[in-house]
């Protein structure tokens, strides 16, 4: 291995980077548009759920439950119809996302004593959506039904009662619970594979594709070389990446960083030649550029989207799924991520995360460099 | 006209269906997404690793632990016996939730006060962290009412029958059960459609360029609007084709209710196909290479489906990004695809996505349309 062909191929590579501004100006920006994508449109925090309500009696007391509705920030009570048809349109068009149905002889059987339903029909095409609307619901419906006997047994002479729980529910790590601390750090994963398998699955493909990489084998330029060479400049570009979106991350979005920033950098360090080493297999391997594009989507950036923890977690999905995730890199990363940020652990606890990162690394670099020489001969 | 342009067809078949690896990239990457998507896209919470520490060790603590144990979503580890198990057993990630009952619980829910009981939840993941907080109230309440119950029945056995209380009757429509999976598979179908004919029709022209063979083909007689047809029919095939695929991977393989029309399925899915391709077709004349066309494509693929709905409801945005989310054709799809799988309902309430999509699709294709012939010029 020689310095200056390492350097000349880096250098035309460099050079071909610099000549196509606009991906290297999306390559810049790209960080920056999925965080704020990410920091801003990923969200299951649900407030004012469009609620439609039937009230078949329309007395004080139905009128007083229904109340509780419009004072909850969770709702949004956008109309009271007064047939079952409307209200079949309202939930089949999407236009009301729950309606409230009373009873026409709530107020009757209220005095008469005894339970009354109230009935809640949901649109559950999100299943999420759903829950929230329930659990809120069920909230509002027991707070009301916990007035109506506490009323009661004053009226009839029982002592004061007092709801027997409180539940005092802590939160640590992510104090406000916000979806955005979570979703956040991983983001940084997400960046990194678009960049690195995306950008170098197409470099080797496109020599090929050109016919300029018999150019290049017949010069003096060792397989090595070429592999370096190649990903040096964009393993650059992503370690610049990773420091726009930890900026973003922390002085945009107020996500804590309790970790150690010497280890949020090694750590991407592999991270990213993981991903470039894969990019380059992958290309290595794709004879043109359009196979190289969709199989570095399949291998590199839908992992990192989907197994990696950075958005559905790892522990909820099927065993055999769960198997999965474990050659995926990304899941070491995004977990590093994570405790680096919110947890703050340790270096020295983050063996479990690193460790895999290093051997992937270094079957990655090798594999890469076994097909290129397969791919000569 | 017809004549050349089932020339350019033959020809452009034959580039897409001629290479072994292409035609495993076409039909293979969107099964195994599907297949992944289908497993791994899930908020639902089955397991919540739950760490109790009893310090009360009376009938009532022992009731409401056995709750908890009997319950389907929390799994309990052994019984802590100190306060500063609780830190060690959240800080490795043993348990995501911990719940400490003080000493005197019982006494205090025995002579009718309020009893508080500590939770902490690992916000690390806030969704798992709301969902699971949620459950634990759920329990909590329950335990709490019935206790209640007990206790005035214990006062006055006679209040049992007549004490009123308000009880939720909970209708989930579409969605009965509240499976996640049936609210994302649909809408897997238009992501994956969505990353495929972009990525792929944004190559189309690119290609022909930085071969050098698209001079070749402007000196023959072919005109501009056969040779975009000619591009697009053989993506608008396979995208038709990648629609029925996983469409039909959906309901044999995860069961997901296919409840509408057909009909307004296909209508649904040419116009979203237009769309696709003119966003395609866009990108295509304006970019200089392949590369440019992949990172150009995926800045158009990554807010589309972030800002469709399709994981996150769009209703929890920030206001001046639900404006934004109309711009995404996907948006429409989302609703016709979730509405004529799970709803069952028809074009008395899809016509607006219909006309937004055609709207959106002809413009996007008269651009690109525009675009091309200035580039060719």
């Amino acid at each position: 291995m020689r310095w200056t062909r390492l350097l000349a191929v880096a250098r035309k590579e460099v050079i071909q980077i610099r000549r196509d501004r606009r991906s290297l100006g999306i390559v810049l920006i790209m960080p920056v548009i999925l965080m704020l994508l990410f920091g801003y449109g990923v969200s299951l925090d649900l407030k004012h759920l469009p609620v439609y309500v039937y009230d078949q009696e329309g007395s004080q007391q139905s009128q007083d439950l229904l109340n509780h509705f419009q004072a909850s920030e969770y709702f949004h009570v956008i109309k009271a119809v007064d047939n079952y048809p409307e209200l079949v349109r309202a939930i089949d068009s999407g236009k009301a996302a729950m309606a409230v149905v009373i009873p026409y002889d709530f107020s009757l059987q209220l005095t008469r004593g005894g339970a009354v339903n109230v009935q809640a029909i949901i649109d559950a095409t999100d299943d999420n959506t759903a829950n929230v609307l329930i659990g809120y619901t069920q909230a509002i419906i027991s707070g009301y039904s916990e007035d109506v006997q506490l009323d009661w047994l004053q009226r009839h002479g029982g002592q004061q009662l007092q709801a027997p729980f409180s539940v005092d529910s802590r939160t640590w790590y992510n104090e406000n619970l916000e979806s955005r601390a979570f979703i956040v750090p991983g983001v940084l994963a997400l960046v990194m594979s678009v960049i690195g398998a995306f950008l170098t699955s197409l470099t080797i493909a496109r020599e090929w594709e050109r016919g300029s990489m018999e150019q290049l084998i017949s010069t003096p330029v060792t397989p090595l070389e070429i592999l370096l060479g190649k990903l040096i400049p964009y393993f650059v570009i992503g370690l610049l990446d990773v420091g726009v979106c930890a900026a973003i991350a922390v002085w945009w979005f107020q996500v804590p960083f309790r970790g150690s920033v010497l280890t949020l950098l090694v750590s991407s360090a592999l991270f990213m030649v993981v991903v470039l080493c894969m990019g380059y297999f992958i290309s290595v391997v794709a004879k043109n550029q359009l196979a190289a594009s969709q199989l570095a989507l399949v291998a590199t950036f839908l992992p990192a989207f989907l197994l990696s923890g950075f958005l559905f977690s790892i522990e909820q999905m099927p065993a055999a799924v769960r198997v999965i995730t474990y050659i995926v890199p990304a899941r070491y990363y995004v977990a590093a991520l994570k405790k680096l940020f919110l947890k703050g652990t340790p270096t020295a606890m983050l063996y479990a995360e690193l460790v895999p990162l290093v051997i992937f690394s270094f079957v990655l670099a090798l594999l890469a460099t076994r097909a290129f020489h397969k791919r000569l001969a | 006209m017809l004549a050349r342009l089932k020339q350019m067809l033959i020809k452009e078949f034959l580039q897409v269906f001629r290479d072994k690896r292409t035609r495993f990239v076409l039909l293979g990457p969107p099964l195994i997404q599907m297949l992944i998507f289908g497993y791994a896209a899930t908020f639902e919470i089955h397991y919540v690793p739950t760490a109790i520490l009893d310090l009360d060790h009376s009938s009532e603590s022992r009731g409401l632990v056995s709750r908890f144990q009997s319950s389907p979503y929390f799994t309990l580890l052994p019984p802590l016996t100190t306060h500063r198990e609780i830190r060690e057993v959240i800080d490795r990630g043993d348990a995501i939730v911990a719940i400490q009952i003080h000493p005197g619980f019982a006494q205090l829910l025995r002579s009718g006060q309020t009893a508080p009981l500590q939770v902490i939840v690992d916000g690390t993941n806030s969704n798992t962290a709301l969902i699971a907080a949620r459950y634990v109230n759920q329990i909590a309440q329950r335990f709490g009412r019935e206790y209640q119950r007990d206790y005035m029945e214990s006062l006055n056995p006679s209040w049992a029958a007549v004490i009123p209380s308000v009880q939720l009757e909970e209708r989930p429509w579409f969605n009965e059960d509240l499976r996640s999976r049936w609210f994302f598979v649909p809408g897997v179908i238009g992501s994956l459609t969505l990353v495929i004919v972009v990525t792929l029709t944004a190559f189309a022209v690119v290609r022909e360029r930085e071969i050098g063979t698209l001079e070749q083909i402007m000196v023959t007689p072919i005109r501009p609007l056969e040779f975009i047809l000619g591009k697009t029919i053989p993506f608008f095939v396979i995208g038709l084709m990648d629609v029925t695929l996983i469409g039909t991977l959906g309901t044999l393989w995860f069961g997901v209710p296919f409840r509408g029309s057909l009909l307004v399925l296909l209508l649904g899915t040419v116009l979203y196909l237009i769309c696709m391709l003119g966003v395609g077709l866009f990108i295509s004349t304006i970019s200089a290479t392949q590369q440019q066309a992949m990172i150009s494509a995926f800045f158009f693929v990554m807010p589309a489906i972030t800002f469709s709905g399709f994981g996150f409801p769009i209703s929890t945005m920030p206001q001046w990004l639900q404006y934004i989310t109309y711009l995404s054709p996907l948006r429409y799809f989302l609703v016709v695809l979730r509405s004529v799988y799970l709803k069952g309902v028809g074009m008395e309430f899809l016509w607006p996505q219909m006309l937004a999509m055609a709207a959106l699709g002809f413009f996007l294709l008269a651009i690109s349309i525009l675009r091309f012939h200035k580039a060719v010029d």
